[in-house]
């Protein structure tokens, strides 16, 4: 008992150690590198100099912050939406509920003149709910019914289409170009100070919900009929996953930007971790491990971003795309593209 | 009981009326006796199928595509008469009118055309290749491939004539090689060339993205313009490398067309045929990147056509392939058409190309693959 319980402290004791340690290098690393005791000193309230102070507090905190909440939820969103499709492409991005999320945004900024996060958060979530259902009717039809790839390619069709019409909408209007530029990459730089607390709440929700469908997932891995004959509503736990996936992708898109990627590559990292911890694939684990991981890669990305390309940045979804876009291919490339 | 019985009668009659439908649908040459007739001459010995529909359709886009270009050349902040145009365009008439049509509208007009018809031919060829329509260039990161080696060109220094069209050159030959390798694994099934594509596609997007942050702000500026698909501001320097490069290429593609039907029936069918596969499967994938390399150099990489032109070409046509030389009609059809809507849409400023047909392209890609998905050929 002892020595099986052993390994998933170490592995979370692990994971958090690196979480911790990359959020200090990201309070540290930057246009102005400030030296760790003196970030951990203005943590403290007892900074040495204004400049520190300003400096860890009204921008790199907000920025860190949103990257550990805002990460964690398109982790979250990439686990669940793999456990509910069964599907190892799955991801928010590759699926497009990013696209649909950052084109209503798009739409509400530039063509209906909302500004206000509140304002337009809405719309995210319902451009992620319009496209989710999209590409989930879309990757259904037809005989041989959702196969990861048809999702996938249903996925990819709706990014590209929702893709030139933002083109269209950013295009036409000049000022909004530059600042969609960066966005639409997936960036961490516009992080401000009530950033994190105003999506927050959604972000917490989504995550609740989706960790509350995590025993329902383990026996839909099983296949329908069994989870059904289990006892499980089937209909019940699709809706919570889809209402969580809906809030996470579409709060964190409208904060970062569309990244793509980050939710594919974490829970497959996830699930291998679990394995060696000796879990196994057991959602209640993955999906809060993947919450851990995304940020992780998150932040790295954003840390390295910042020192690769002085003095300007490069933005975070891009490194994580890189990365992601390598094992994406990987995975195609795997002998018999299995469901999970 | 004659009730149920006619009843049974009834829906057998339906589900056969069904399935005739179904195999006129996936196979419109069987019912299509209509639209060919095979020809045998004494002297010299050839023969071969005549198919009047593709022949008029291939006038049609011909005509349509002469009229689009000189309209485009009328419109402007100096509107020409279209009489006084043709004119231009031979040389006589108003010196000032010549030079405007010559000198500023024919370059764009002219990369409008040439462009259009590399992207309808590329795509023809790459969709019958690889005997999916959703593996045009623009899908399988050909475009994008080209687009990063253009940008890095931009903002590392290298802008230019020349210098932009063998950019993209390599970057489009690069991306192929490295998705062909990628998905190969005992031949390339269909869909995994795609999906590595894909994957492909947003490496090198990333890429783009890098070199743009990278890039001072002009260059940045300058990569953007160039990266959505724009006819604006082209010059008798980007005309001259593709109208070469067509020049190679465009006969290469249509000798290659025979070979490439063989192709279709499958490579043990085509081999049995007498057709070398591989270097047949080579030369017009070489063919087919030397096309959309020199296309997206000039023009950017305009959305959807590559992938649009060639379904529209074969539904026009109603063969069960991609017609090479309707399919290149169409697509300087598509991109004239859309640059005279960008340009005359919003008045005053003037939308890139690449916009238009992004937006117009989207659904017909979304089309195809509702098709494919109902066929059970998705995978």
């Amino acid at each position: 008992m002892t020595g099986k319980r052993v390994r998933p402290v170490l592995l979370v004791t692990l994971l958090g150690t690196v979480l911790a340690v990359l959020c200090l290098l990201s309070l540290a690393l930057g246009a102005a590198n400030i030296p760790p005791d003196q970030v951990i000193s203005a943590l403290f309230g007892d900074a040495p100099s204004r400049f520190v102070d300003n400096v860890v507090w009204s921008a790199r905190i907000p920025r860190t912050a949103l990257g550990l909440t805002a990460g964690a939820a398109l982790g979250l969103a990439g686990a669940l939406m793999q456990a509910l499709t069964r599907n190892p492409l799955a991801d928010p991005g590759v699926l497009g509920v990013s696209a649909g999320a950052a084109f209503a945004i798009v739409l509400a900024v530039g063509v209906l003149g909302i500004n206000s996060l509140y304002g337009y958060v809405w719309f995210a979530f319902g451009g992620a709910l319009i496209a989710t259902v999209a590409v989930y009717l879309l990757g259904g039809l037809g005989r041989s019914g959702m196969t990861p790839v048809k999702l996938a390619l249903a996925g990819i069709a709706v990014t590209s289409m929702l893709w030139s019409f933002t083109q269209a909408i950013v295009l036409t209007d000049v000022d909004a170009l530059n600042k969609y530029r960066f966005w639409s990459a997936g960036s961490l730089a516009e992080a401000d100070n009530g950033m994190v607390w105003r999506v927050l709440p959604f972000l917490v929700i989504g995550a609740a919900l989706a960790l509350a469908c995590a025993p329902a997932l383990n026996s839909l891995a099983l296949g329908d009929d069994v989870a059904a004959s289990l006892g499980r509503r089937l209909g019940l736990v699709r809706l919570a996953g889809v209402a969580a996936i809906t809030l996470l992708t579409g709060a964190a898109v409208a904060v970062i930007g569309p990244v793509v990627f980050l939710g594919l590559v974490v829970p497959h990292v996830a699930r291998v971790l679990a394995q060696a911890a000796g879990i196994g694939p057991d959602q209640r684990w993955l999906l809060p491990l993947s919450a851990v991981l995304a940020p992780i890669l998150l932040l790295a990305a954003d840390i390295l971003g910042r020192l690769v390309a002085r003095p300007t940045e490069i933005q975070a979804g891009v490194l994580v795309a890189f990365i992601g876009g390598p094992f994406f291919i990987a995975m195609v490339r795997r002998r018999n593209l299995a469901e999970v | 009981m004659p009730q149920p019985k006619s009843d049974l009668t009834t829906r057998s009659d339906l589900k056969s009326a069904r399935s005739e439908l179904k195999s006129a649908s996936a196979a419109p040459r069987s019912a299509g006796s209509a639209h060919h007739r095979t020809y045998r001459l004494v002297f010299p010995p050839v023969s071969g199928v005549f198919r009047p529909r593709l022949v008029a359709l291939s006038v049609v886009l011909a005509a349509g595509t002469f009229v689009l270009f000189c309209w485009g050349l009328t419109t402007g902040d100096y509107p020409i008469g279209f009489t006084d145009v043709v004119r231009a365009l031979v040389g006589s008439g108003d010196p000032g009118t010549v030079l405007v049509v010559e000198e500023l509208r024919l370059p764009r007009a002219l990369v409008g055309l040439l462009a259009g018809i590399a992207f309808g031919v590329s795509g023809a060829l790459f969709q019958t290749m690889t005997r999916n329509p959703l593996a045009s260039p623009d899908m399988i990161g050909l475009t994008q491939g080209a687009g990063t080696a253009v940008v890095a060109g931009i903002v590392l220094g290298w802008d230019g004539g020349l210098g932009t069209q063998a950019l993209g050159l390599l970057g489009a030959l690069v991306t192929a090689l490295t998705v062909y390798a990628l998905a190969w694994r005992r031949g390339t099934t269909g869909y995994r060339i795609i999906l590595v594509g894909i994957g492909v596609a947003w490496i090198c997007t990333s890429a783009t993205d890098y070199l743009v942050a990278k890039g001072g702000r002009f260059q940045a500026q300058a990569a953007l313009g160039w990266l959505v698909g724009n006819l604006n501001g082209r010059t008798w320097g980007q005309v001259g490398p593709l109208a070469v490069a067509l020049a190679v290429l465009l006969p290469t593609a249509l000798l290659l067309g025979r070979l490439l039907r063989t192709l279709q029936l499958g490579d043990d069918v085509a081999t049995g045929l007498g057709t070398r596969v591989q270097p047949v499967r080579l030369a017009i994938l070489l063919t087919g990147v030397g096309l959309i390399a020199f296309a997206t150099a000039s023009a950017g990489p305009v959305a959807f056509v590559a992938l649009a032109a060639p379904q529209i070409a074969q539904r026009l046509a109603g063969t069960a392939w991609p017609p090479t030389v309707a399919s290149g009609l169409t697509g300087a059809l598509v991109v004239l058409g859309g640059d005279l809507i960008a340009r005359t849409l919003i008045s005053g400023t003037e939308l890139p190309v690449g916009i238009v047909t992004g937006v117009l392209g989207a659904p017909v890609l979304l089309w195809l693959l509702v098709r494919a998905n109902r066929a059970g050929s998705g995978g």
